[in-house]
């Protein structure tokens, strides 16, 4: 992986936010969809599209590329605008989400878009996917990596673990997991539904390698999966702490905004908060 | 007896052997012609048959441990890379347990995976019911892009594994505990969705699937010393369901009896009857398990008890003959 210069890591600030703006456009078309969760994963999700994936947006089927596998597919919007953003179809596609005929569809569909890798939404079963396509790969000794984005609330299912202890015993080096940990799922918060903590503990103890990082900070996601590339005999779990709804103040740490997008004037705040971000971006990381 | 199907000559002295030994017996073929073909096991590597592979191809042999779930989905996986996975289980636990990951993430994702579900039916025996599975073919047939294949008996079982092998796309198949008739040969033919007439007649139609077809046969053949012309033909393929051939039997003999290892709810019978019901309703008779959970005993007595004994279907038949 490339290193990550100054320069670059503003352009992914400022990719971040033109993606989280087109993410509130994109919901307030669709009139229903999440929002908390794909602001929440912005960041990552630029990084990844932007920096650290192998892929071709030309040729979104090309064998050498690296696999990202989302497992909690209700956070779909924002794989689907950070595609669009990095040329997997045009941005004004984003207007059909949840439509009748989209390629969008409501919990993303593997085969109705090129560049999915997998069909999710019935959450805890995407680290078990992933798994298997890594496990292929090493049977075949091909060098692509796999990343599994994942939600914290997903690791009340049983299949879950189920995978963790699987990845754990084939020694799936190839496999990264990354950990939405934002602490809300949709009846409340993570720790009274079911409590998770301590999330990096329950890991080590199955025998990943775990790495925490504040999902905000590209500079740190981007360590932190170059890091990952040097861990062998263990897959690598990466636990990035994020605020749910981050860059909207009034959906910021509400799980009340798990499963519901903005109205119109919602939308119009919410723009306008992150257009002042916007400014800020352009105005810091100055030479 | 059908010649052109190379039956077996003394058909009712048949040999025995269980379908779960022909899947075993498939599986390795199905590796030795294909690199592609992996396997995967949920705890249950020797009673599955699926030991044979493990010997011949370590390093394609998957062990998940008692997981299903993660069984189902791994392989979705596997098969997203270019494998060609075969998942082997109970049936009650795969397809049972882990029906929602067989629908998401095999059969919409489309993922090339096979499901082997074992101990199938009633004649799983001692265990009892838990471990009786009656309800996956319903469960496997709900399912698009899903392919159903009950084979007839060893032999069947073997070949059915290795065409799955080579169609693209989700297919179940499922396979049986005990020991049962081998009534085919290594030359009698075998495509999927594809039924074959074991034995002509033109009073009534048994339309079978499994192990239970040897009964069937046993029936036509009895039937025929009282001058009752009974046709018996092995639906191997229930979805896709074989329709010309369906019809074409329901069309002369106007009477139809279905017989399965299954809850009479949504298998062999109920895809017939949606059919018949559609194109051509004519009287028809189930046999298979109604509406209840099994129980411990030796097969034999409890495929008897549940209806599925050579009596039962004579009764049908002569019910549905009654009516017609």
């Amino acid at each position: 992986m490339e290193a990550l210069h100054e320069t670059k890591l503003k352009q992914l600030e400022l990719k971040a936010n033109q993606i989280r703006q087109d993410l509130i456009k994109m919901l307030l078309e669709a009139g229903s969809g999440h929002s908390a969760g794909p602001l929440g994963m912005a960041d990552i999700f630029t990084a990844l599209y932007f920096h650290v994936l192998k892929h071709d947006p030309k040729h979104a089927e090309w064998p050498a590329r690296d696999r990202l596998v989302l497992s909690n597919g209700h956070i779909c919007p924002i794989r689907y605008v950070a595609m669009a953003h990095a040329g997997y179809f045009p941005i004004s596609e984003l207007k059909t989400l949840r439509k009748l005929g989209t390629r969008l569809q409501g919990h993303p569909h593997r085969t109705s878009l090129p560049g999915l890798e997998t069909t999710s939404g019935p959450l805890g079963s995407g680290l078990s996917q992933a798994s298997g396509i890594a496990l292929a790969f090493k049977m075949d000794n091909l060098p692509n990596r796999v990343y599994c984005a994942m939600s914290d609330g997903e690791h009340d299912a049983g299949q879950t673990w189920e995978a963790v202890m699987f990845a754990a015993k084939y020694k799936l080096n190839n496999l990264v997991g990354i950990i939405d940990r934002n602490n809300i799922q949709i009846d409340g918060y993570t720790e009274d539904i079911m409590p998770l903590d301590d999330l990096k503990n329950k890991y080590e103890s199955f025998n990943w390698h775990v790495l925490e990082i504040d999902g905000h900070n590209i500079r740190e996601f981007v360590d932190a999966c170059a890091k990952a590339e040097t861990i062998h005999e263990k897959p690598t779990v990466i636990i990035a702490r994020t605020i749910p709804g981050k860059g909207v103040d009034f959906m910021e740490n509400k799980f009340e905004w798990h499963g519901k997008p903005p109205n119109k004037e919602e939308a119009d705040i919410a723009l306008r908060e992150l257009r002042t971000l916007q400014g800020q971006i352009e105005a810091s990381h100055i030479d | 007896m059908n010649p052109n199907l190379y039956l077996v000559k003394d058909i009712l002295k048949p040999e025995q052997k269980a379908t779960r030994d022909g899947y075993g017996d498939g599986l390795v073929l199905a590796g030795e012609k294909n690199k592609n073909v992996v396997v995967l096991c949920a705890d249950l590597t020797e009673s599955t048959r699926s030991l044979a592979f493990q010997k011949k191809f370590p390093e394609r042999f998957v062990e998940l441990g008692v997981a299903e779930q993660n069984l189902a989905s791994v392989a979705a996986g596997m098969a997203l890379a270019g494998k060609i996975p075969f998942i082997s289980s109970y049936a009650t636990f795969s397809p049972g347990r882990n029906n929602e990951q067989i629908r998401t993430t095999i059969c919409y994702n489309q993922a090339n995976v096979k499901i082997a579900g074992a101990h199938a039916g009633i004649s799983v025996g001692p265990d009892g019911a838990t471990h009786q599975a009656l309800e996956d073919i319903g469960l496997t047939r709900m399912m698009p892009n899903m392919t159903v294949i009950v084979p007839c008996d060893y032999e069947e079982a073997k070949k059915a594994t290795l065409a799955a092998a080579e169609l693209v796309g989700p297919v179940y198949l499922r396979f049986t505990r005990e020991k049962s008739a081998i009534v085919t040969t290594n030359d009698t033919p075998f495509k999927i969705g594809r039924a074959e007439v074991l034995k002509d007649g033109k009073d009534v139609v048994i339309f079978g699937c499994g192990a239970l077809i040897y009964n069937a046969i046993k029936v036509a053949l009895e039937l025929e010393k009282e001058r009752i012309s009974v046709a018996v033909v092995n639906v191997h393929t229930i979805k896709p369901l074989d329709k010309d051939t369906i019809l074409k039997y329901a069309h002369n003999t106007r009477a139809v009896v279905s017989v399965e290892e299954h809850q009479i709810y949504g298998g062999l019978g109920s895809a017939i009857a949606e059919l018949l019901a559609k194109e051509m309703p004519v009287p028809m008779e189930f046999i298979g398990v109604d509406d209840s959970f099994g129980e411990s005993g030796k097969p034999e007595e409890l495929v008897e008890k549940y209806g599925m004994g050579v009596e039962s279907i004579k009764k049908a038949v002569r019910k549905v003959l009654s009516r017609k």
